[in-house]
């Protein structure tokens, strides 16, 4: 069937470069789908289609070899990464991004590496300006002819440094958020934006030298480390509550990095998607950071929570006063007596599961007429849109789901508010203490409701570490507890009312 | 002159891959930013392409033909991994807007299951 000819021409550069022209349409279209909920499914399987042509089209490239090493770094991968991804909890998904993103980080700067063993004796020394042009895919023939233009090691190094900074940052980034690592800042107090610096300078120092003609693996790998060192570096002092902006930071750098081979390889696809993704990926970056009133500089300066936590102890001194707590059965009469409540979640409902049950108290309250309804704030649950994949797990109509701007007039009249396991995002200090860490960062005006019934396992602040006036607020009444037991307590004690 | 074309060439890619990147993104509502994330995560695992047009070269010794395992094992991992996470997200919005009119036999049967 595969005559010689029908081989060359799908073999031929022209007919690969219309693959991967097809696999950018996709990848575009696929994007365009992601942007809203009825077309986000078929989105992503487009994406999905494109990327498989991309493979496929890379395959076809006539240099291609070590098939059975390709068969097995795939079998690998899928092996792997299927599982993962199909048994992977709902509310572990922004430590499972994180993990992914990392791999991808990964992979560039091994890449890197081994382009650095076969090509990195060229580096430095003069171009021989033709010899490129052999052909945009059959790279392996300068080898044989003379040297790769500068550009080529200065991507090549930069994907380097960028990968591993990306696969390192993103593994501590998984270990916060999996709680292996502890969440608050690690963080050498003054001397580290010093170190920070000192280890960029390192890495690019290194990656300088490399391209100037250093023929030194050593040198590579040494500049590897650094940046490994960096990117543990400048994750580790950052708080738990900047991780998704972190996470979301380091996707961009992936992205770029992924671009950056793609302009070493000389490889349309590469660049193409890289460049879609370090440029999205920015915007979400800086999208997060808004909702959270956080500069993204300020971010990876590090050491929120900590600093925050000291500056919450002194406001709390002018705002302690009485806790109200109550019980179950309290919580279920006020909430059965009321017309309207407003469900606020937080992270603490994710890491309990208790979206099912809460679900549960809510049909409970429709039941009897209450009217109910969701409101989520913008970043609640850690990553945007987080709480609403939570939540439309447990079956909540999606009309119930309210975004921050349309539930904050309605506050007013809403006769009970019933925060779950949200903390910073409900904390009027962001309104009215101008001293407070998170001052003009938008919240849930909960505050104005005419009660407050607040789910948390205890007086701890949250992770940003500070202290919420909202608690000491007389109408506000404290239910101590795990979420999803609590939710359920209150449910059996409506359903014998 | 040649190599300032491939150069150049590359470069005019790489710009308006970012501007269309930029353009298509801005417009995807609050709720969507988790899956979004998680899908855009998936497409830079298209390093994979990456390690396999390496696999190509002739001269690799044993300890870059590792490497490169590894790596394009890591590239699939962030692919499917990443578009199947993303799919797994998705599939909790897409029932959601209107549930009972379209899928009316899917919909009563995941009730029964859910009172039982």
């Amino acid at each position: 069937m595969s005559t010689p000819l029908a081989t060359s021409f799908l073999q031929s550069e022209s007919f690969i470069y219309v693959l991967y022209i097809v696999a950018f349409a996709l990848f575009i279209q696929g994007l365009r789908g992601l942007s809203g909920p009825t077309t986000a499914v078929r989105g992503n399987r487009i994406a999905a289609v494109g990327m498989a042509i991309a493979v496929v089209a890379t395959l076809l490239i006539p240099a291609e070899g070590n098939w059975g090493l390709i068969a097995l770094g795939i079998a690998l991968g899928v092996v792997v990464g299927v599982p993962a991804a199909r048994q992977v909890k709902m509310t572990a998904m922004p430590q499972m991004v994180a993990l992914f993103n990392g791999v991808g980080g990964g992979a560039v700067a091994l890449i890197s590496w081994v382009e650095f063993r076969s090509h990195g004796s060229t580096y430095g020394s003069h171009t021989v300006l033709t010899t490129y042009e052999s052909g945009p895919f059959v790279e392996h023939s300068i080898v044989h002819t003379g040297a790769l233009p500068t550009y080529v090691a200065i991507f090549s190094v930069f994907a380097a440094i960028v990968g591993s900074v990306s696969f390192w940052g993103s593994n501590i980034a998984f270990g916060k958020l999996q709680e292996i690592l502890p969440g608050r800042p690690i963080t050498l107090g003054a001397g580290q934006q010093v170190v920070n610096m000192v280890l960029l300078v390192l890495a690019l120092a290194a990656g300088v030298d490399l391209v100037a003609g250093a023929h030194s693996e050593l040198l590579f790998i040494g500049m590897l480390i650094v940046a490994a060192l960096l990117g543990n570096a400048v994750v580790l002092p950052i708080g738990g509550a900047d991780m998704p902006v972190v996470i979301s930071l380091l996707n961009a750098f992936t992205g770029l990095s992924a671009a950056a081979t793609g302009m070493a390889l000389n490889n349309p696809a590469l660049i193409v998607a890289g460049m879609i993704v370090g440029a999205s990926g920015s915007i979400l970056t800086n999208l997060m950071a808004v909702a959270m009133n956080r500069s993204i500089p300020s971010i990876v300066a590090g050491g929120f929570g900590g600093g925050g936590a000291v500056a919450g102890a002194v406001g709390a001194g002018e705002h302690q006063g009485t806790v109200r707590s109550t019980s179950a059965a309290d919580a279920a009469i006020q909430l059965a007596y009321a017309s309207r409540v407003v469900v606020v979640p937080g992270y603490g409902m994710a890491v309990a599961q208790a979206q099912h049950a809460v679900r549960e108290l809510t049909k409970e309250l429709e039941a009897r007429g209450v009217e109910v309804s969701y409101a989520i704030h913008p970043v609640a649950g850690r990553m945007p849109g987080h709480m609403n994949v939570l939540l439309a797990e447990a079956d909540v109509p999606y009309d119930q789901l309210k975004e921050m701007d349309d539930a904050n007039p309605e506050f007013q009249r809403t006769d009970v508010s019933l925060v779950i396991g949200a903390n910073d995002v409900t904390n009027p200090a962001a309104k009215n203490t101008p001293s407070s860490p998170i001052y003009g960062m938008p919240i849930l005006e909960v505050a104005d409701s005419r009660s407050v019934i607040v789910i948390k396992r205890s007086m701890n602040p949250g992770f940003a570490g500070i202290e919420n006036e909202l608690y000491f607020d007389p109408k506000t009444s404290m239910l101590f507890g795990d979420a999803k037991s609590a939710a359920s307590e209150i449910t059996a004690e409506l359903a014998g009312l | 002159m040649i190599l300032a074309s491939v150069l150049t060439t590359n470069l005019a890619i790489l710009v308006l891959a970012g501007f269309i990147g930029f353009v298509v993104i801005s417009k995807v509502p609050n709720t969507l930013h988790t899956p979004l994330m998680s899908g855009t995560n998936a497409i830079h695992g298209i390093v994979l392409l990456g390690g396999l047009i390496l696999f190509g070269f002739g001269d690799l010794d044993a300890f870059s033909k590792v490497l490169l395992v590894i790596a394009v094992a890591f590239g699939t991992i962030n692919i499917v991994g990443g578009f199947l996470v993303t799919d797994r997200m998705l599939d909790m919005f897409k029932s959601r807007p209107k549930p009972r009119a379209s899928e009316q036999d899917g919909q009563s049967g995941s009730d029964g299951k859910g009172n039982s």
